[in-house]
């Protein structure tokens, strides 16, 4: 590439080169860099709320339903808190339960998916028919109906959430482990003696790993909208902790009467959030397009 | 010499998927015959090659050697001990002696695995050495296969290599456990054709080092005539005609042996020239008596109705009226 003295180039490419290591020149990079910018700076949000946060988000900060304003950038919602400051926080619950429900998902999921798709045969009909029967439901449904079961709390919602997105993994991962089994590296191993724990750990699990990476991100942009509409359904905290779906509710009976800015700023927060892992994820299966070997 | 390797009866039918609307229409199971009743032996330090068309079992024949495939019946004795009656840890410990190289270089080796893992792993599955010894055993192996400087090879990943070099990688793999019995499956047939003789050197180079017995499977008789001590030609899941390179070549008694020879491209002027009509047979269905009759030109009526069998002494062929004639 020919040289580019500009300044504000530079500046441009700069994201580009931070991420340049990390992930492998192809097509879908510039999809997962946008997604990460996203992700990471929602992150950091969650982690600095105490430092960047203006006011306390549980107390009292101004005139009640006031709108944006210097003082309040995202306005005041009915009981006068700051919603600036409430959906600093608030991302800080939608982030644990999804990206633990997620890590639950996976560990759950991938494992099966990987045993059932290399021994095949009655066990694996079996799990399939379970697993799709799980899928056939639409996911918010199921795991509004898990919720209800177990009451309202965050650890529920995590195991909900997970419940909902177990098959998701599984159908991922026992689609490449059939067609990896039979490829010709496994028989090579197999020639070399080695026993299905082997082929399983060492040739096939490695080769699902970017799979898996791909169903995480996708999952987890999924997931915050059913974490959302858990929320929002009051299935996951009380008041008045913040998060953004809980918010929602809160501010959706003043949309009529015009106090658009409550639901306006946690709403679009769960849209960005969303769009940030659904980037990476779109990108990665770009990135890692199927015969790209690496 | 002794015989390391022996071959009886061997066959292997694959049961054909039928479709739903088959399955009401008729009970019987029908089957590919793909390897249909084969027998040959290998003595130590000998190389078989074997020769075929696509699709007329040699491959499946090497499958069933390495334990890749189980034989429908038959028996494979290797070291006086039948394969097919071993199980569990004492036929894993047999096959250690019988390894596979593969036709595609490109498939054969993870892409996730590091190319020296590629080499330690089959000595840490038989338990031949430590995680320290296996590595020295790794390098020392990449730089007898001319992978050099072998630590820089030892930790790339399988796309960092050419086609050349992967199949060295494969060749390193297969011998690294010390094996007496190699079965190469159209090693070089992927291979740039000004890579074929270097890989082909490497492979028998470990030949006489090992004492290294091999059935090296081709569809070509002219890498087959180059490598072989002895040859044997399939036709459709049965052997037509076996025996010494030389008499094979220049004597072949079996007219799909000469029609095979004929096809050899030469730049001298040839006298054979043998036309082979039509296509191979369904092996769901083969047809009556000799298998290659409908595509014979000497096919008289006795071939159409009498399966041929093996015969002779060190030069078999499975032919009603074997061909006398000599080529140079």
């Amino acid at each position: 590439m020919a040289e580019k003295p500009k300044a504000n180039v530079e500046v441009k490419n700069l994201a580009t080169r931070i991420f340049k290591p990390i992930i492998p020149e192809a097509e879908g990079r510039n999809m997962v860099i946008a997604g990460l910018i996203i992700v990471i700076t929602i992150l950091l949000m969650a982690v600095l709320a105490d430092v960047i946060a203006p006011y306390n988000p549980t107390k009292f900060a101004g005139k009640p339903l006031s709108p944006p304003s210097l003082q309040n950038p995202m306005g005041t919602d009915n009981l006068g808190r700051d919603i600036l400051s409430r959906v600093i926080f608030g991302s800080r619950i939608v982030l644990v339960v999804v990206f633990s429900a997620a890590m639950v998902s996976m560990s759950i999921g991938v494992p099966i998916g990987l045993i059932s798709g290399y021994f095949g045969g009655k066990l694996d009909r079996a799990i399939s028919m379970v697993m799709d029967s799980m899928y056939a439901f639409p996911s918010l449904i199921l795991a509004i109906a898990i919720a209800a079961v177990l009451g309202p709390s965050v650890v529920n919602a995590v195991v909900a959430i997970s419940v909902v997105y177990v098959p998701t993994y599984f159908r991922m991962v026992r689609g490449q482990t059939l067609s990896l089994k039979s490829r010709l590296f496994v028989e090579a191993a197999r020639a070399a003696g080695a026993g299905n724990t082997r082929i399983m750990s060492k040739y096939i699990f490695p080769n699902l790993v970017t799979t898996a990476i791909v169903v995480f991100s996708l999952s987890i942009a999924d997931a915050i909208l059913t974490e959302a509409g858990l929320s929002f359904l009051g299935f996951i905290v009380t008041a008045p902790t913040p998060d953004w779906g809980f918010d929602l509710s809160s501010g959706r009976p003043y949309l009529p009467s015009g106090y658009w800015w409550m639901i306006t700023f946690p709403g679009f927060m769960v849209m960005l959030l969303a769009l940030g892992f659904a980037l990476i994820g779109e990108g990665l299966s770009e990135v890692y397009a199927p015969g790209r070997e690496r | 010499m002794s015989e390391i390797l022996r071959v009886e009866n061997l066959k292997k039918y694959f049961p054909v998927q039928k479709s739903f609307i088959e399955v009401f229409f008729s009970k019987e199971l029908e089957f590919i015959r793909a390897v249909d009743d084969v027998s040959f032996s290998v003595e130590e330090g000998e190389i078989l090659s074997l020769v075929g068309e696509s699709g007329c079992g040699k491959t499946t024949v090497g499958r069933m050697l390495v334990g890749l495939e189980e034989p429908t019946s038959g028996k494979i004795i290797f070291k006086n001990k039948d394969l097919t009656s071993l199980e569990g840890e004492e036929r894993r410990a047999m096959h250690r002696h019988l390894q596979i190289i593969f036709q595609d270089p490109y498939a054969s080796l993870n892409p996730k695995m590091k190319i020296g893992d590629h080499l330690i792993d089959p000595l840490l599955i038989h338990g031949l050495a430590s995680n320290s010894e296996a590595k020295e055993i790794a390098m020392e192996m990449l730089e007898r296969v001319g992978l050099v400087p072998a630590d820089q090879f030892f930790n790339r990943l399988p796309y960092q290599l050419s086609g050349g070099q992967r199949q060295r990688v494969a060749i390193a793999r297969a011998m690294v456990l010390k094996p007496e019995f190699v079965v190469a499956d159209e090693p070089v047939s992927m291979i740039d054709v000004s890579l074929r003789a270097a890989i082909l050197n490497l492979l028998l180079s470990f030949k006489d080092e090992y004492r290294l017995s091999m059935l090296f499977i081709t569809h070509d008789l002219s890498v087959a005539r180059l490598v072989g001590d002895r040859i044997a030609v399939m036709y459709l899941g049965k052997i037509v005609e076996i025996g010494d390179v030389d008499e094979v070549v220049q004597e072949p008694k079996h007219p799909y042996t000469a029609a095979l020879l004929s096809a050899v491209p030469s730049f001298e002027k040839k006298d054979l020239r043998i036309d082979i009509k039509g296509d191979v047979a369904n092996p769901r269905n083969p047809p009556p008596g000799c298998r290659y009759h409908p595509r014979c030109p000497f096919a008289k009526k006795e071939c159409k109705e009498v399966e041929p069998e093996l015969t002779g002494d060190r030069h078999r062929v499975a032919c009603h009226f074997p061909l006398e004639i000599k080529i140079d």
